[in-house]
């Protein structure tokens, strides 16, 4: 019955990781808009931070 | 006039009608605003805006000033707007009301790709804000503003954020604490199965005491944390003296968990933790659900939500833009067409015509003369004029106004209906504890404490929680459905004790864009009315605006106006087609009085075409839907009607709202807000209707303050709710709801008490096992939530709702 003990012991670490992932992701701010990011995925061409050389030379292969 | 031959071409940036079109890359535009915002965009191949969303745009009002944001430029004011500030990096959050779809989205968080200056921008479309990292040594706060005002997307910046920095913060404690309940409460309920189902003999030793343990280790977190907001509470309720709903969840938390750590420390059972972390977990639910917010709306906004940041002030040779907070008496300060006075100033040159619709609810501008004193709040329409400033911005007739202290207050705060409740709650228990103790006293001592704390325990108040925070949580979510949003809970039990009602005139009964137009006289020919029409269209007044736009465009009539010739506030002189048409205001036509035309009150657009006087048009309010109807529909209430405006309207008011409803006109801010106070004194509950500024005191004053709003970009003043104007005939359904709301609370508190009666018979007899708590306790829960939901909504739905 060892085997009970070491899995008991198992899933509360578990259940224990996904309460500290739970309690990261409110604290990073996921929660604080729950609607643009769905409309947000749905742009093509659109980068949260910039990287202007390579978008360019993208673009420019694109308008070809 | 152009022949255009498609009559309804389409901008194809902003999709309004095209009065006259501008062509531009094979597509058209219905002015030069819209098609350099659309050259901009296509520039920087952001031209993907136009296909998530029919003509999108926004287009703009007038001519781009970039003067307008000169005062930006000021360090002090600056500061309070920028929220982060580095040597390469300056954080700023705007708010931007014309946020209203995804090609807003896609704009807005590629302004980088505009200009490069900008580091990144973040939009959050649900609080209609979005927040821009930019580097202050390539680009200034100005600048930034100045490109947003330009794509159409000019940032709400008020007097209010420059004196106290927003703060807009996202409710995380509450769910931390119910994300921790939440997971406690379900793994000691598993870890609690086993116990239950055999009985209390698990084969293995180790388990039991293993799994005991665990409970007891989750449960802490529980008590010190998810629960601490109850003890908080209770604690301040027993300072006041006041017994409010916390006192006995506390009490209930405080004895289960007690009582259960006792029992597991000396081994005589396993303890309640189950219940007692349940208890926790869906009364902290209960109050989320309760707590709805609405991230784009404002319940809290003052004058300053409403004035201007910035004025331009002559300063010896040169004009300045500085912020409105820094001006002097003495100062002369500049304001051109359509923009606020911002303080109390004397007119000293050009002509004055001032738009008061917001601070009195009067339509029509007054016209003022050089050396007359000119109140704060108004809106200047005509061309610029130039004023001496008489009383600082702050010191000015309408902002003394929010010097009253019922702006300090809070209303609605505590005291809900459910305190009296909780009191009697209490009470009762107290008494059946009571009478449980006496009675083993006697039969058998050992049995008392047992008895006592079981009592204590299963006797839940949580139920009484639950009801009314599902009911009034589901209350507020079907009020919003309806276009009515509450600030909190407690204003459904303040609605439901109203027995007086107030209404406003203009903008809250009567619509604020449409008004119906009525001509007297000699009947018009096509030729004369398209006179008319392309006479009025030149002209800025509000009431040509109606007047031309009640006209319909008739192409076959050819119109040529020769000259033109506008008298701010008085009327316009013009020839069309080599005849003399002069329209305006009775004095204007006849200054001598010869044609002795009635000079009476109103919105009056006298005709005179080569010296004889056609006619007269009348601009009359225009009624919401169903507001004819609406005072019929509350027999039980008395009525009052105030209004800013002149009684030009009295016969269709007594018509619409009875003989017994008390009507005044020419109410000043004051006025109303003294009204309330008078009913207030005879002990009645006031409810007040209203939009705009003037509003503003009554509205804080009365126990319900229900501001119309017709769009969500219209800022209504201090209210405890905000309702759409094309709702507001539904006002008795809303009544009816929220006392039904009332009723429902009360009808699960009965339900409540069964299921206590049920477990108060165990309780006593001292027969209170862990797993009949623990199958009493969510049941009850569950079953009341459940209820108290379906209940609401079906009512809602009786109601028409």
């Amino acid at each position: 019955m060892s085997a009970l003990f070491m899995l008991i012991g198992i899933s509360i670490v578990v259940a224990g990781a996904f309460l500290a992932a739970f309690l990261w992701s409110v604290k990073s701010g996921q929660y604080e808009d729950d609607y643009t990011p769905s409309v947000r995925m749905l742009f093509e061409d659109n980068s949260a931070e910039p990287t202007p050389t390579t978008t360019k030379t993208v673009k420019s292969t694109q308008n070809k | 006039m152009s022949t255009a031959t498609a009559q309804n071409t389409v901008c194809y940036h902003c999709g309004d009608d095209c009065k006259e079109i501008i062509q531009e890359a094979e597509k058209s535009f219905c002015c030069e605003g819209c098609k350099q915002v659309y050259l901009l965009l296509d520039e920087n191949n952001l031209c993907n805006y136009y296909s998530f969303d029919k003509n999108p745009g926004l287009k703009a009002k007038g001519k781009f000033i970039s003067e307008r944001f000169a005062y930006l430029e000021d360090e002090s004011t600056s500061k309070k707007i920028i929220q982060f500030s580095s040597e390469t990096q300056n954080n700023v959050t705007f708010q931007l009301p014309q946020m209203h779809c995804s090609s807003c989205i896609y704009l807005l968080e590629n302004l980088h790709r505009i200009d490069p200056a900008i580091i990144s921008s973040q939009s959050n479309f649900q609080r209609k804000e979005v927040f821009i990292k930019y580097n202050p040594q390539q680009t200034s706060l100005r600048k930034v503003v100045e490109l947003l005002a330009f794509i159409g997307y000019e940032p709400y910046i008020s007097l209010k954020d420059s004196v106290e920095k927003k703060v807009t913060s996202f409710n995380k404690k509450q769910i931390y604490r119910i994300g921790i309940a939440g997971f406690c409460f379900s793994n000691i309920m598993m870890l609690s199965f086993p116990e239950y189902f055999s009985s209390g003999n698990i084969e293995q030793s180790g388990l039991k005491a293993v799994f005991t343990w665990l409970c007891f280790g989750l449960s802490f977190p529980v008590l010190l944390y998810s629960a601490a907001g109850f003890f908080v509470s209770s604690w301040k309720g027993i300072r006041q003296r006041y017994i409010n709903i916390d006192i006995p969840i506390t009490l209930a938390i405080v004895v289960t968990f007690a009582r259960s750590y006792y029992e597991i420390l000396s081994g005589t059972g396993p303890g309640y933790l189950d219940s007692g972390t349940g208890i926790v977990f869906f009364m902290l639910i209960g109050r989320w659900f309760q707590d709805k917010t609405y991230d784009s709306l404002s319940f809290d906004r003052d004058y300053r939500s409403y004035f201007p940041l910035g004025v331009t002030v002559i300063q010896g040779e040169t004009e300045k833009n500085i912020p409105v907070t820094k001006l002097k008496k003495g100062n002369r300060i500049i304001i051109r067409n359509e923009e606020m006075i911002p303080a109390d100033a004397i007119l000293m040159q050009g002509n004055a015509s001032v738009d008061y619709s917001f601070v009195s609810g009067e339509n029509t501008p007054i016209e003022k003369k050089k050396g007359e004193l000119i109140y704060a709040g108004g809106k200047q329409i005509g061309s610029a004029i130039e004023l001496e400033v008489v009383n600082e911005a702050s010191q000015s007739y309408i902002t003394r106004l929010w010097n009253n202290e019922i702006f300090n207050g809070s209303k609605n705060a505590e005291k809900s209906f459910i305190h009296p409740w909780s009191r009697y709650f209490t009470l009762a228990l107290f008494s059946v504890a009571a009478a449980a103790v006496l009675y083993w006293w006697f039969v058998n001592p050992a049995n008392i404490l047992p008895a006592l704390t079981s009592v204590l325990i299963i006797a839940c108040p949580c139920s009484l929680l639950l009801s009314a925070t599902f009911t009034y949580g589901n209350m507020l979510r079907l009020f919003g459905k309806n276009k009515m949003y509450l600030k909190n809970a407690g204003v459904i039990e303040a609605l439901a004790k109203i027995n007086t009602i107030v209404f406003d005139k203009t903008g809250t009964i009567t619509e604020n864009t449409h008004s119906s137009i009525l001509y007297e006289g000699t009947p018009l020919s096509a030729t004369e009315l398209q006179a008319i029409r392309s006479i009025t269209r030149q002209s800025a007044h509000p009431l040509s605006k109606v007047l031309s736009a009640s006209i319909e465009d008739d192409q076959s009539v050819v119109t040529q106006i020769s000259s033109f010739k506008e008298y701010s506030g008085l009327g316009v002189e013009a020839t069309v087609n080599n005849i003399a048409v002069k329209l305006g205001s009775a004095q204007f036509l006849d200054e001598n009085n010869d044609l002795h035309l009635t000079r009476d009150t109103g919105s009056h657009v006298h005709v005179m075409y080569n010296q004889i006087h056609m006619g007269k048009f009348t601009v009359s309010n225009q009624y919401r839907n169903g507001i004819q109807s609406l005072a019929a529909k509350l027999p039980q209430y008395e009525l009052h009607l105030l209004s800013g405006d002149n009684n030009t309207e009295k016969k269709n008011l007594e018509q619409m709202f009875g003989s017994k409803t008390n009507i005044l006109f020419r109410q000043s801010p004051q006025d109303k807000l003294n009204y309330v106070q008078q009913l207030q004194q005879q002990n009645k509950q006031v409810l007040m209707l209203g939009d705009g500024l003037n509003d503003a005191g009554a509205l804080m004053q009365s126990q319900v303050g229900i501001a119309v709003s017709d769009n969500n970009a219209q800022f209504s003043p201090a209210c405890d709710a905000i309702l759409n104007g094309e709702n507001v005939h539904l006002l008795d359904k809303y009544l009816a709801f929220a006392k039904a709301g009332k009723n429902i609370v009360t009808a699960s508190f009965v339900l409540s008490i069964l299921y206590n009666f049920v477990g108060l018979s165990f309780a006593v007899q001292a027969t209170l096992s862990p797993v009949i708590a623990a199958i009493l306790m969510p049941a009850s829960s569950i079953s009341i939530v459940l209820f108290v939901t379906l209940l609401s909504s079906l009512t809602a739905k009786r109601l028409g709702l």
